[in-house]
């Protein structure tokens, strides 16, 4: 019996064919600096409903869009790096999630993946960033910050402004996916571009395997060092594989530049300073990530990004910008009025505690930030969060005064 | 190694070779503690690294756990797991050497002897209950042909939980029982199992979830046990299948009866279905981690030794008579009240009956020692010879 076997990889840049004839092997392929790993085809000795999975408990935007009937589609696909559908959803598939949050539950090992696994993807994107359709829409990226107007807070209110985003290097797999190699490439990569950096950018970098324990605790101090991830949500994903080797974490020296490297995404770019400043923050971050941009280009790389979906990053909700730009906050007597959460919504912004994401505020200090990511461009953001801003402040000196607000009416999206 | 399974694989590693090389791809073990550490040379890595499983298993498959898990300056971990049977052979060069250092000794050459003949242990049935307040025996069954818990699909999870429900449904007597699976039992069955001590929890040891056996929890697991509560099989935990006796007080021979009796119906029912569980002349039973081969038995009692674990020469004593101690919870838990778990030290290279019976010896000179030392009299003339 010929046992053979065709493996059609539906990817726009590299098709490979192997093929698999009798005991012996005939190998047909072609040489690509991606392989696949020709495994999977021989062990699916059962159809797709046998392998699709339970998503009855579960609240998450994967399992809200992964019918029985895309599985079945996808099931059998590969990215030219080897990525499959299950390996995409087995973070959403482990967290069911919870009644009240709805996680996005699948992540990206390549930048591949959102064209390979489009059938799924695009639903979630859609759901995810509020009705934005990849199939027909475009996203524009702009990072001019001299558009900005006004971005200086009031700092008896705002006690620090920041704006962050992600970058991924174009040709290496993500953090899901990606090798202890093509890990300790990104590094090399990102480090060498970062060393080229000048003036108000000029800074070093602190290797998580190699930092001494002083530098640890400046780092701690400076409150700049990320952990072992330990969200169930991260390292479900794979995203935790092999730590520490190849993380680290990069900063001028005048500590209001910040880069990631190889945590949830290949970098992780942070502009910040203490006080209101919002506009040199912004101005910081489009300089240095420019400047960056340059340096690997001058090496032959380039970061990930496409018209549909501006910058590709690990997680389908960071997409387009990628960017959170968001302040630190008091507002005691506005956190305590109904209207608030409303405010919030029509102002197309969210609250989190000052630790970030899944924290409380403490003394009425709230982080507030953008709400969207894709569809709008940085600029539009930033100007979103700072036009916010200030109306919370406006809000907040009303109520000092003993005066009535007002919610404000829901701002347009995809301007 | 067959040709086949040799040919398969070593071109199906090619195409699954990146562009970077095995220097670049070779883990950083230089803080790490754990037999996988200790054994995979940069030589080895390059060499294993262009192999694959017929099922698309790789060295990275293998070591991911340890690489991810250094280990502790006094607990010498494995650090590596298979994917499937074939692992154990395509991978021999790092896993020989791993079960030799893991396995005291146990050479690439060894035959290892299975004996689940309960007639050959001799006693067993009179360890004082006064000391010895419970008795246990497990082991693992893979079954042959399906993929093991760090690399099986959703599919083949569940059609080894079908086959097994399936397979132990035809079970009569004293053994016949229920199935509870683990996403479909109700509030009062999930009680009732915790409050047997039965239930089974989703892995938290960054051990096992760094090797990927908890994904798709708790989908095509679950828990069987008898109507006397003296039988019970895990399915889909950490193996295949989880097998184990126990019963309050000291009648290990019971025990041990009752698990052979159990195991041999079971591979008999699995067998009329066309289904063979994991076994050659070489490792016996193949389980997912390479610490339970062999046997994959662990005999154990919870023995009030209060005393006893206060003497100096306690561990020594143990480590002489190939016992180890845990605490009631198991392992890594603390012993409450001075009762300790004390079981098998060794899985490969003697048969089960060997086990038990070191067990049953071994206990019941424990509890001599124990009874002596609440006289206040002296045990040095009852410490034995390294066995």
């Amino acid at each position: 019996m010929a046992s053979s076997f065709t493996r059609i990889l539906s990817s726009k840049r590299n098709v490979g064919i192997l093929s698999l004839v009798g005991g012996s092997v005939a190998a047909g392929f072609l040489l690509h600096r991606e392989h696949v790993t020709a495994g999977e085809p021989l062990r699916r000795r059962y159809p797709a409903s046998a392998e699709y999975p339970d998503l009855r408990k579960h609240n998450n935007c994967m399992a809200s869009n992964l019918t029985p009937a895309i599985y079945a589609k996808l099931c059998d696909k590969a990215t030219p790096n080897g990525y499959t559908i299950d390996q995409a959803i087995q973070t959403g598939v482990d967290n069911p999630g919870h009644p009240f949050i709805k996680t996005v539950g699948l992540v990206a090992g390549d930048e591949e993946s959102y064209e390979v696994f489009a059938d799924l993807l695009d639903p979630v994107i859609k759901e995810r960033h509020n009705g934005y359709d990849p199939r027909v829409m475009k996203h524009p990226t702009d990072l001019n910050a001299t558009k900005i107007q006004s971005g200086v807070f009031d700092e008896r209110y705002v006690l620090s402004s920041r704006v962050r985003t992600g970058r991924s290097i174009r040709g290496l797999s993500l953090p899901p996916a990606c090798t202890r190699a093509e890990r300790r490439e990104v590094e090399r990569v990102v480090v060498d571009a970062l060393s080229g950096l000048k003036g108000d950018l000029a800074g070093k970098y602190y290797s998580l395997t190699l930092m001494t324990e002083q530098e640890q605790q400046q780092l701690i101090d400076d409150h700049f060092l990320f952990d072992k991830p330990v969200s169930p949500l991260l390292t479900c994903a794979g995203m935790a594989r092999d730590w520490p080797d190849a993380r680290g974490i990069w900063h001028n020296n005048e500590k209001t530049f910040l880069i990631w490297i190889n945590e949830e995404d290949h970098t992780r770019v942070i502009s910040m300073e203490k006080g209101g400043n919002m506009k040199r923050v912004f101005e910081r971050f489009c300089r240095g990530l420019k400047e960056v941009e340059r340096l690997i280009q001058e090496r032959g790389w380039e970061f990930m990004w496409n018209e549909r979906l501006g910058y590709i990053l690990t997680c389908p909700s960071n997409l387009g910008t990628g960017l959170r730009a968001g302040v630190h906050v008091k507002l005691p007597r506005l956190s305590k009025d109904p209207r608030f959460s409303k405010i919030l919504d029509n102002l197309r912004l969210q609250k989190r505690g000052t630790g970030g994401v899944d924290t409380a505020a403490v003394g009425g200090v709230f982080d507030i930030s953008n709400l969207d990511r894709l569809g709008q461009s940085e600029v539009q953001l930033v100007q979103t969060v700072i036009d916010g801003v200030n109306y919370l402040i406006e809000c907040e000196k009303r109520l000092e005064k003993g005066q009535d607000i007002k919610v404000p009416a829901p701002l347009k999206q995809f301007k | 190694m067959s040709d086949n399974i040799e040919r398969i694989s070593e071109s199906m590693a090619k195409l699954s070779m990146k562009w970077l090389s095995a220097e670049d791809e070779y883990p950083d073990l230089s803080k790490h503690n754990n037999h996988m550490a200790k054994v995979l040379t940069l030589p080895m890595y390059k060499k294993l690294r262009e192999r694959v499983t017929p099922n698309g298993f790789t060295i990275e498959g293998v070591i991911q756990t340890g690489v991810d898990n250094p280990g502790h300056p006094f607990i010498m971990t494995v650090g590596c797991v298979a994917g499937d049977e074939e692992t154990y052979e395509v991978f021999k060069e790092l896993l020989d050497p791993v079960i030799e250092d893991r396995h005291g000794g146990y050479k690439p050459t060894d035959k290892h002897k299975t004996d689940l003949n309960p007639d050959n242990l001799k006693g067993g049935d009179d360890l004082d209950p006064k000391y010895v307040l419970s008795s246990r025996v497990r082991t693992g069954r893979s079954i042959r042909g399906f993929c093991l818990p760090p690399h099986c699909s959703r599919g083949e999870r569940r059609a080894v939980e079908k086959l097994s429900v399936e397979a132990l449904a035809a079970l009569s007597g004293d053994l016949k029982g229920k199935y509870y699976a683990l996403k479909n039992m109700t509030e009062a069955e999930q009680q009732q199992l915790i409050d047997d001590h039965f239930l089974f929890d989703k892995p938290v040891s960054p051990l096992l979830l760094a090797s990927g056996m908890a994904r798709d929890w708790p989908d095509a697991r679950g828990i069987w046990h008898n109507d006397n509560k003296t039988f019970l099989v895990w399915v889909n935990e950490e193996d295949h299948l989880r097998v184990i006796s126990m019963q309050k007080g000291g009648k290990m021979k019971e025990v041990f009866t009752r698990f052979c009796t159990g195991l041999t119906k079971i591979e008999t029912l699995f067998r009329d279905r066309g289904h063979a569980f994991m076994w050659n002349e070489h490792l016996g039973y193949v389980l997912t981690c390479p610490s339970n081969l062999g046997t994959g038995l662990r005999a154990g009692v919870h023995v009030k030794l209060p005393n006893m674990s206060k003497h100096a020469k306690f561990e020594e004593i143990l480590t002489k008579l190939r016992l180890q101690k845990r605490g009631t919870g198991g392992v890594d838990t603390a012993a409450v009240g001075g009762v300790f778990d004390i079981s098998n030290a060794d899985r490969l290279g003697f048969s089960e009956v060997d086990l038990v019976q070191m067990v049953v010896d071994g206990v019941k000179l424990l509890v001599e020692m124990e009874k002596r030392l609440e006289k206040g009299q002296p045990i040095d003339n009852l410490i034995p010879a390294q066995k």
